[in-house]
């Protein structure tokens, strides 16, 4: 069903996000604007803490849409992620009508809209309001539900036996998000776009810092971004991702410090570094000790 | 000058997508149609808006990336011949380069960190000073003709420009102004800083030269031989150093997708006795008709890992990715013991604890560990009488023994008689090779006497060790 893209160019969508507090690097801002105009839901990965699920929420902020969130687990089945039926009220309403009607009467009655429980997917598809759809850690989810979402992104309806297909009116903006542990299907990969949410550069970031942290000092910024960018080129376990720098940033301004000398450095490593080989390994070879 | 393509725009992505797939990244139909669809939506002139555009459509997994990058450089160059850049290159009176003046102007632009002028100086660098046969012959320069079809040379540029030397100068104009210059923690970050800049900059003339080069060869010649592979492609025993650091930060997440694997593989697998108790228990709810089966859970081995390694040459870089792989799965195994080796064996397992780093473990495990008899020649026959000497106990019955390595024992006895010991005293056995299976047997590799022995499995990329590992592990 055509309906009206709601951003109007690539520039567009980095105004936008950036008006809500999301600065999007060129990959970001042109496959959201792509998702956007060709209507096929956007695969984002990426390692953990460089904005993955913030880019959903700021997307229905500035869209003015609402989210509709699903989160994956280990486990999570069709009744969790679709919809599942209110079976206690199913229950009472057949002994409510006991010996007054007839079974036909009853069985339709029951398998009605007033018994349904829709979960986040049907939801997302029922809504007539502009929509964003997040599915976040896909990969925490088993092969199964994989299967269960093909219909939704592909058509956009979902089939309920008992009730027939239910299509969206209003195709949602739909977001998947992924940490990389488990390799997605091909059938599911196949019907998304894709983006990696790799580290921003240093001019970005160092932007993305200042808006979060709008007290900290400039230079103090610049050697906090130089420096977390020197920690992610050592072959570290976890290299410390955007999250860390604004938490580095606050730690110092907590502290009262306006440079990043040595001893400042070495007191507040643990707050960018979650190993402990990974900051004797960054005192090492950064001269710390 | 190429002529345009004969079915234009779409047969010029149709003809990308091509070089794509003799690249190993697999791109089917329906993705090229979706790209097709981007290059309408997009504004054509905006080049990193293309670039990530075609980018989303077409790519499924984040190591292709590099792949990528390269031959879109290629079918869709930033420009054709010279090109137009804001920064000049500095001449001489007599119509030579000015190297001393350059080498300050790109002092300068590695200081600031400036990119956009970095790659602009590249263009026109390698424009000036990069034909092969000669300096200063080409570009526009004042007494230049235009001359037909040329060879570049990166390397020609980088042994003039010498960007390495500039190091010491603008790390002491970058600390001039400030007081951190006592301080060694900023000195150290500054340094790293500006030798990544400089290592940038010697991939942005690469990159320009091959730009170059492919307009005149033709960029199939060139894509055949400058496209990067992906990571999980690149061969052990042929790796350089940095392609090995960049495997072994995949460790981890490779680990991860293992474990997740391995736990879908148990869930799905035979599921076990039928638990009584348990089922009788279930069935109350049901009025004593018992109608969910509840099973025995079955708890899943956890092997003693004894890992035998070749440390010499070339395979190291092989075993340090595999014990990588081996610390990462650690939950896997009940007890892991790491012996090294290249005339003799010694153990190593304390240099492999939890908390250590193991990038740097190699350079610790050849220099405290005793390995080295004679000459420093592999000799496996010696390092396996050497295990059975000093730890006769390490291999029981419960253990699984894993050996890495060529089997490459410089025509030395391979001392099959212990090996056969070994293999009977351990439950299971198994031999990890980095070499293609055809030259098993070649030269002085006693490959195919000791695959009579063990089984022995062909390890020569990241995508089989991954493959070999799983199925060695038990469900």
């Amino acid at each position: 069903m055509p309906q009206p893209p709601l951003f109007g160019s690539v520039d567009d969508v980095t105004e936008r996000l950036a008006g809500v507090g999301y600065l999007a690097s060129t990959a970001a801002a042109t496959t959201v604007y792509l998702a956007d105009r060709l209507g096929k839901p956007l695969l984002v990965e990426g390692p953990a803490g460089v904005g993955k699920t913030e880019l959903a929420k700021a997307v229905a902020a500035c869209t003015g849409s609402g989210l509709v969130r699903l989160q994956c687990y280990e486990g999570i089945d069709e009744a969790r992620a679709l919809y599942e039926w209110n079976h206690a009220k199913q229950l009472l309403r057949i002994t409510a009508g006991q010996g007054r009607e007839s079974w036909d009467e009853t069985r339709d009655d029951v398998f009605s809209e007033e018994f349904l429980l829709p979960r986040p997917l049907l939801t997302a598809i029922r809504r007539s309001e502009p929509t964003v759809l997040l599915v976040d850690e896909m990969d925490k989810a088993d092969v199964e539900v994989e299967g269960l979402l093909l219909e939704v992104l592909s058509d956009f309806q979902v089939t309920v036996p008992e009730m027939g297909t239910i299509a969206a009116k209003r195709r949602p903006f739909v977001l998947l998000t992924s940490n990389s542990t488990r390799e997605l299907s091909e059938a599911l990969k196949r019907r998304c776009l894709f983006l990696h949410l790799d580290f921003p550069d240093a001019e970005l970031e160092r932007r993305i810092v200042l808006s979060r942290v709008p007290e900290l000092p400039e230079k103090l910024a610049d050697s906090l971004v130089r420096t977390v960018r020197v920690l992610r080129g050592l072959e570290l376990r976890k290299a410390p991702s955007v999250a860390e720098t604004i938490d580095w940033a606050r730690t110092l301004l907590a502290l009262g410090l306006d440079t990043l000398d040595d001893d400042a450095a070495r007191a507040t490593l643990g707050v960018v570094l979650k190993h402990h080989s990974d900051a004797q390994k960054a005192a090492a070879e950064l001269r710390l000790n | 000058m190429a002529s345009p393509p004969p079915h234009g725009l779409p047969g010029h992505l149709v003809d990308f997508v091509g070089a794509l797939r003799r690249h190993q990244v697999p791109v089917g139909p329906g993705e090229t149609v979706d790209a097709a669809a981007v290059l309408g939506a997009l504004n054509l002139l905006h080049r990193e808006q293309l670039r990530e555009g075609l980018a989303a459509a077409l790519l499924r997994r984040s190591g292709q990336r590099a792949v990528f990058d390269t031959l879109f450089d290629l079918y869709f160059p930033i420009a054709l011949g010279r090109g137009r850049s804001e920064v000049e290159v500095p001449w001489t009176p007599d119509g030579e380069v000015d190297l001393d003046a350059l080498r300050d102007i790109l002092a300068d632009l590695l200081r600031d960190g400036d990119d956009a002028a970095l790659r602009e100086l590249a263009r026109a660098v390698v424009d000036a000073l990069g034909q092969a046969g000669g300096s200063g012959q080409g570009g526009n320069g004042p007494g230049q003709q235009g001359q037909g079809p040329r060879n570049w040379s990166a390397y020609q540029v980088l042994r003039q420009l010498s960007p390495e030397t500039l190091l010491a100068r603008i790390l002491s104009d970058l600390l001039a102004g400030t007081s951190e210059k006592d301080q060694a923690f900023a000195e150290e970050v500054a340094r790293r800083e500006i030798r990544q800049r400089i290592a940038d900059f010697r991939k942005m003339i690469t990159d320009e030269v091959r730009r170059r080069t492919a307009e005149t060869r033709g960029r199939d010649q060139v894509a055949k031989t400058a496209v990067p592979k992906q990571a999980e492609q690149v061969e052990f025993l042929s790796a350089y150093a940095d392609q090995l650091a960049q495997l072994r930060r995949t460790v981890h997440p490779l680990a991860r997708r293992l474990a997740s694997r391995l736990a879908v593989r148990r869930k799905h697998a035979k599921r076990g006795q039928m638990d009584l108790r348990r089922t009788l228990r279930r069935s109350m709810s049901t009025g004593g008709v018992p109608m969910r089966p509840a099973y025995r859970t079955r708890r899943p081995g956890r092997p003693e890992l004894v890992v035998f390694c070749d440390v010499s040459g070339s395979v190291a870089g092989f075993s340090h990715f595999t014990l990588l792989l081996v610390q990462a799965l650690r939950e896997q195994f009940s007890k892991v013991r790491v012996f090294a080796f290249v005339e003799r064996a010694d153990e190593v397992t304390h240099l492999f604890a939890p908390g250590n780093d193991l990038a740097s473990v190699m350079t610790r495990v050849l220099r405290e560990a005793e390995l080295v008899t004679f000459d420093g020649h592999s000799d496996y026959g010696g390092s396996l009488a050497s295990l059975v000497e000093h730890w006769p106990d390490a291999v029981g019955p419960r253990s699984s023994l894993l050996i890495l390595g060529d089997a490459r024992t410089n025509y030395r006895d391979p001392n099959l008689a212990v090996l056969r010991r070994l293999i009977g005293q351990a439950r299971h056995s198994h031999w990890l090779n980095p070499e293609p299976r055809k030259q098993w047997g070649s030269g002085d590799s006693a490959a195919l006497r000791y695959a009579d022995l063990l089984p022995m499995h062909e390890c020569r990329t990241v995508a089989q060790l991954a493959d070999v590992v799983e199925s060695l592990l038990p469900v």
